[in-house]
Parts: structure tokens; sequence; C-alpha cells
């Protein structure tokens, strides 16, 4: 009985102290809920590429990863729960694939010294680094999107959009309502006409915006929406057969979950893109053989190659990268989460580096710096190849109009600063 | 007569066809309320569930596959064969008619002389579980329903009521779903208005409605009667979800469409068949043109909040809603 006690307590402590040294990647997914088909793959990409550089590498500079997932479903609440659930355990970068969550957290993330990393969401201003030290939106942010958008329609007019109209359908929230001041300067720099249509959350029923739309004929729709609001816009657009090559979703509208319901009326939509698309890149054969043929994909493994399952593993791609870019400054291989901040603060990609990792021209080469968090600011433009049942790319990296946007988001920023008596500089390293 | 009245005239035929839908998820509630006064929080999970299980079974889908490779070691996800959609539809009621039968037996007769915010709650929970069920058996990706319904413009009506405005009118956009849809709910409810009235087993459904004791008393089967009741709710779930499916692909956002259902109960009154297509009718066409004519001004995305104001409205003068039992508590 002793000798049982015994080891039970041994046990115990063993069970209680520290685990090995290992990077600790949080990952607030949502696997549930209504936005649960968006939440899985990007999910499913961003734990893959850990488990790869494990069974591969083991790990990185030696150093094993850990993936720690914690639901939110999608729920702001849930969220923030999770970010204290989970930010005593070493966490070293916050991924919350949600702008609500994005909010709560910022000031969070700021007290505790910890890197926040939205990527093509969250609040667009905190590409300003001298003010959100611990937030990073590379490779690009809403107003980038918004001004890739316009620069594609640009082109596609000649480089002349006057007289055009263009009306923004977007999700009744905060990340809806977004890129609206970037459309309107830009509306005034190119002289189109913007009518802005709200559809509330969840987007079910849009029957008023679309006819609003069959009435007014716009010449282009740009959508900022997510979830079943993107399936039901796309479909009341083949309803009154609004010309798809003229309706351009944000990044989180075009996924395949958006297009496939609305079978061949899909054909043709386009939207914005910050990676490259499919699964023909060197890197999935190793994820094959490490990863899926062995058993030890996340989720199902069924999301390989998906729009969506891309960007999460492009997301962990760029972590890792900073993670080594860390251990090169600080000459340690297991870092802490202030650490990972300079390491983010000097990323660098490059298309050798993607080259090198197996994922040529995968998204945009971009360098960071303490000013400029939010990275180059490039998209691509995808279009849906309905009857193949995939996107392809049609444009080339497209440069957002830093002219407008970069005062727009110095003014953010500094009112931001004022508000929070926070004084603009660079992080202490 | 000038666009602007024929824009108007447009927005009230979307405006009916939308209450048509709202009525139909209504209609569930209504069944169950009516039989049993339980307000059946899990009706719109039910009808996602339906929807989930219908594209489940006409894809061949194994259901609980991902349980059954996590557990196994297999890697099993499809059967290999697809269901007509018929056969399907009649699959899906045979598992809805289980459902009903497993709620009754598990739960609600358990609950029997409980307060009814007792049965609320328990239909909260049952509305959580089905959702965790619907995923685990048949994952959480949205998934494209095609019964073979007829989607997009009607461009007859379109060509053939051109010529009424200018130019700038393009004739009345009328959605093809959108009929099938009404003319689908006008069968279901002469059908449900027929069962209650003409048949056995539809007077004993109003019978337990009026006084559990009293059916009990002259040999009606509770138990019975119940299943039957979520029995026809499933019913009727399947077909909302057939319907709301066809537009979005089904996903768990087709539980939501409850939420639309609420201000037609509130309007129609929880107990009467014919309230919920006549509150879905006011609620459509109200909420559509409000956004028409007020929404541009403040805004726009009124509907969602605006169906909820014209139903707390209509309970100012009406506490019962339209169509409602008066309710007289003698003291």
């Amino acid at each position: 009985m002793k000798k049982r006690l015994a080891s039970m307590a041994v046990a115990a402590v063993m069970a209680a102290s520290p685990v090995l040294a290992d990077l600790v990647f949080p990952s607030l997914s949502y696997r549930t809920g209504p936005y649960a088909a968006g939440g899985i793959p990007f999910a499913d990409g961003y734990a893959d590429y850990f488990t790869l550089l494990n069974e591969r590498d083991g790990g990185i500079g030696g150093v094993m990863t850990r993936v720690l997932e914690c639901e939110t479903g999608y729920n702001t609440e849930k969220g923030v729960e999770c970010y204290e659930a989970t930010k005593g355990e070493g966490s070293l970068v916050y991924q919350p694939l949600s702008t609500g969550i994005t909010y709560q957290l910022i000031p969070k993330v700021e007290a505790d010294g910890i890197p926040l990393h939205t990527m093509g969401y969250g609040r667009t201003s905190a590409a300003n680094g001298k003010v959100f030290n611990n937030v990073f939106n590379y490779p690009a942010n809403y107003w980038d999107g918004a001004s890739i958008a316009i620069k594609h329609l640009l082109e596609e007019n000649g480089g002349d959009l006057s007289g055009k109209k263009i009306s923004l359908v977007y999700h009744n929230s905060a990340y809806g309502k977004e890129p609206i001041r970037t459309l309107e300067e830009l509306s005034g720099k190119h002289g189109y006409e913007l009518t802005t249509i709200a559809v509330d959350h969840p987007g079910q029923e849009q029957k008023s915006q679309w006819l609003q739309i069959r009435r007014e004929r716009p010449d282009y729709v740009i959508m900022w929406g997510w979830g079943v609001m993107n399936q039901v816009a796309i479909q009341e657009a083949a309803n009154i057969r609004f010309p798809m090559e003229n309706f351009i979703g944000v990044w989180w509208s075009g996924s395949e979950n958006d297009v496939l319901p609305a079978g061949d009326g899909a054909n043709g939509y386009k939207s914005l893109a910050m990676h490259n698309v499919g699964s023909d890149f060197p890197i999935y054969d190793d994820l094959k053989t490490y990863v899926l043929d062995t058993g030890k994909a996340a989720g199902a493994g069924d999301q390989v190659g998906t729009v969506l399952y891309n960007r999460g593993f492009y997301a962990a791609m760029l972590a890792a990268e900073a993670v080594k870019k860390a251990q090169e400054i600080h000459g340690e291989a297991d870092i802490t989460p202030a650490m990972m901040r300079d390491g983010m603060a000097a990323l660098e990609i490059t298309e050798a580096l993607m080259e090198e990792l197996g994922m040529p021209n995968f998204g945009p080469a971009f360098a960071v710096s303490c000013e400029n968090h939010g990275g180059s600011g490039q998209g691509k433009i995808q279009q849906w190849d309905a009857t193949a049942k995939e996107w392809n790319i049609i444009s080339d990296w497209i440069d957002s109009d830093k002219d407008v946007i970069q005062p727009l988001i110095m003014a953010d920023s500094e009112a931001f600063a004022a508000e929070n008596n926070i004084t603009p500089a660079c992080a202490d390293s | 007569m000038t666009d602007q009245f024929l824009f108007g005239v447009e927005v009230v035929l979307n405006g009916l066809m939308a209450g048509v839908l709202y009525a139909l998820v209504a209609l569930g509630f209504v069944l169950i309320f009516k039989a049993s006064g339980i307000f059946n929080y899990a009706q719109g999970v039910m009808a996602l569930f339906a929807a989930l299980t219908l594209v489940g079974i006409m894809e061949g889908q194994v259901p609980f596959a991902h349980l059954i490779n996590a557990i196994f070691g297999t890697d099993v996800h499809y059967f290999g064969w697809n269901v007509p959609a018929l056969a399907a539809i009649l699959l899906t009621m045979i598992l809805m008619v289980f459902f009903a039968w497993a709620v009754n037996h598990f739960v609600m007769r358990h609950l029997v002389n409980q307060e009814p915010i007792i049965l609320f709650m328990a239909t909260i929970g049952l509305a959580y579980f089905l959702e965790g069920v619907g995923d685990l058996m048949w994952g959480s990706e949205i998934k494209k329903l095609d019964v073979g319904l007829p989607q997009g413009a009607s461009i007859w009506v379109e060509e053939n009521t051109a010529f009424l405005g200018s130019d700038n009118f393009f004739g009345f956009f009328i959605d093809k779903l959108d009929m099938v849809a009404a003319l689908v709910a006008a069968v279901l409810v002469i059908a449900l208005v027929a069962f209650a009235q003409y048949t056995k087993q539809g007077r004993a459904m109003r019978a337990v409605a009026d006084d559990h004791q009293a059916a009990l008393s002259v040999g009606i089967s509770l138990n019975f009667i119940w299943v039957l009741v979520w029995s026809l709710a499933g019913f009727v779930a399947l077909v909302a979800g057939i319907m709301w499916g066809a537009k979005s692909g089904v996903q768990f956002s087709l539980s939501l469409i409850a939420l639309k259902a609420l201000p037609v109960l509130m309007l129609g009154g929880f107990t009467s068949i014919p309230g919920a297509i006549v509150g879905g009718l006011i609620i459509g066409v109200g909420e559509k043109l409000f956004e028409f004519t007020i929404g541009p001004m403040i805004g726009g995305a009124t509907e969602n909040w605006f169906a909820y104001v014209l139903a707390l409205l209509f309970l100012v003068f009406r506490p019962q809603g339209l169509f409602g039992e008066k309710i007289i508590e003698r003291v």
C-alpha cells in the first residue's frame, strides 16, 4: 500500500512539474458553431505545419513545437477565456482568426508582452508597430484589401473608374465596416460612386440587399462577408444574374465553402488572395510523407490544399520563420514571447526563402520592421472555375495604395495612442 | 405606373415569398406547442439535422465516419453510392420519426407534469445535443443540397412584366425556389389542417392540446400523440431545411433560422397553423417594405430588428397573437 502511495505521489509530482521545453503555439480555433466550416481548415493547416516541422526536422532549432488548441466557437468571450487559460503555458504568439477576439486581446497582449498575429484581419492600424508593439498584421490588412480590389478594377478599366458605380455589400459588424473609410477615400481619388449595403448577422436572408443591387445596377460589387453571408450573397448574385466577373470578395469571402453551394452559378466569381492556391507545392509532398500518411494530420486530414487550409499553413510558416529569426537574434533555441516579438519585428520573407521551404511564390516577399508591422500589403486576385471546382490566380501581386492607406493608419493609431496614453516608440529588445 | 411604385410592388412580392419561408420554420414550433405546450427551442436545429441527414444519405456518406476512423484507425468516408432524392427524403423522415420516439422516450415522458419552463430548458439541452450529434454524424463542412428544385429568377415573370415600367424597370424578380416554397407551404398547411380536423389521430392530437388529463381519461395515448407531433414537427423541419438549405448550402447557420420564426410566432400566435402563415406573410412584407423605404435613411440592415418591433407592436393590441387562443384565468 505504501509503495503504491509513493508511486502515486511521484507520478503526481511529475505531472505537476514543468514539461520539457517546447515552443508553444496556441490555436484559438473554432471547430464548432456557425463559422466552423471556415475555422476547421485554418486550424488544420496551422497544426499540420508544426506537426511537419516536428516529424521532419525535430522541431525548430532542435526544440519541439506544441500546438495548444482552444475552442472559441468564434465567440469573443470564449476567445478571451482561451487566451487567459493558455498564456501561462509559455505561449509565443496568438492567432485568433476573429476580429472581435482581436480587439479584446490587443490591450491584454500589450500588457502581457505576448505577440498577436492577425493576418489579414483585426485592427488595421495595428500596422503601426510604434503604437502596437505586440500586434502584427502582415502580410496585408483590410485597407490593403480594399485598395487592391480597386486597383484591380482600375486595371480592368484602363486606369479610369470615373462615373462607375461600385456597391460594397458588407457584414454589419466592426469587421464588415473596416473597408468603408478606405473605399470612400479612394472614391474621392478615382471618381467612382460608392454605395454601401449592410447585411445583418448571420446573413441567411439577403433578398432586400440584392433587389437593391438589381435596381441600382452597379458596375461592380465588392463583398466583405464571412460565413453563411458569403454563400447566400453569391447565390443571390447568381439569381439576379449579376455578372460574376464583376463581383469581388475580400479574402475572407473566397474559399471553396463560399462558392460550392451556388454550383455553376458561382462560375467567374473573384476574390482577393493573400497567398497562393492549391497544393502543387513541394512542401505538400513532405506533408504527405510525414503527416498525412502517418495518420498525424489534424482533424480529418481532408482539407489539404483548400484556400483556408493554405491560410492556416501559411500563418504557421510565418510563425515558424519568426521563431527562427528570434533564435538567431538571441542565440537561444528555447525562446520567450518577448524574443518571439523581436523575431516577428525582424522577419524577412524572401522568394528565395519560400523556395527553400518548398513554398515557391506562396505569399508575397516582405520585411517587417519596428515601425511597419503590416508587411508589404500586397494581394492577388483569384477566380472560381465552377467546372473544375478550383480557384485560379489571375493576377500578379498587386500593391495597395500606400499614399491613401498610410495616412489613415497613422491617424487611427495615433488617436488610439492618445486615448490610451501610449507614447509611440519601438519595443525594447 | 412609376418605376418606384413597381419596385415597391416587387418588394412586397418578395416579402410575401420570404414570409412563406419564415412560416415554414414557425409551423414546427406551432405543432409542438399546440399539442404539448412546449416551446421547442430545438426546432431550428432539427431543420439543420434533417437537412444534414438528407444530404448525407443522398451522397452515401458514412455516418460518424470521423469517430469510426479515430477509434478503429480506418479511413472510411463514403459508401460509394448515391441515393435518389425521394428515397433519401423518405429515409430521413424515418430517422426523424425515430428521433421523435427517442425524444419522447428519453426526455419528455420523464418530465410529464413539470412546469413549462422545465420543458423549455429540456429543449435547449436537446438543441445543443442534436447540434453536436449532427456535427459528429455528418461533419461540419458546408454541403450543397440539390434535390432538383428550380432556382434563380423566373425569366417568364421578368419578361412578361418588364413592359409595365420604363427602361430602368427590368420586370419583377421572383425566385423560382421561393415560388416552389410557397406552393409547398400551402400544401403543407392544408394537409396539416385537414389532418387535425378530419382524422382520428388529428382529433386525438387536438384533444391532448386542450386537456392532457381529459384526453388520458378517454383512452388517448399521450406517448403516441407526442411521438406523432414531434414526428410532424420533424417533417416540417425537413421541409424548411430543404428550402433554406437549397439557398445557402447545408451548414450550421441553418439552425439560426429559428430566430426568423420567433416574431412570426409572436404575431401569428403559438397555437394556430394558419396564424403561422399569416404571421409569416406580415413579417416578410413588413420587414422588406421597411428596409426598402426607411432602411436607406438609417444605414440599412433593419430587417432583423424590425421584425421584432413589428411583432411587439401587434402584441400591444393582441397579446395572444392574431390567431392565438385568448388565455382567461379565473381567480
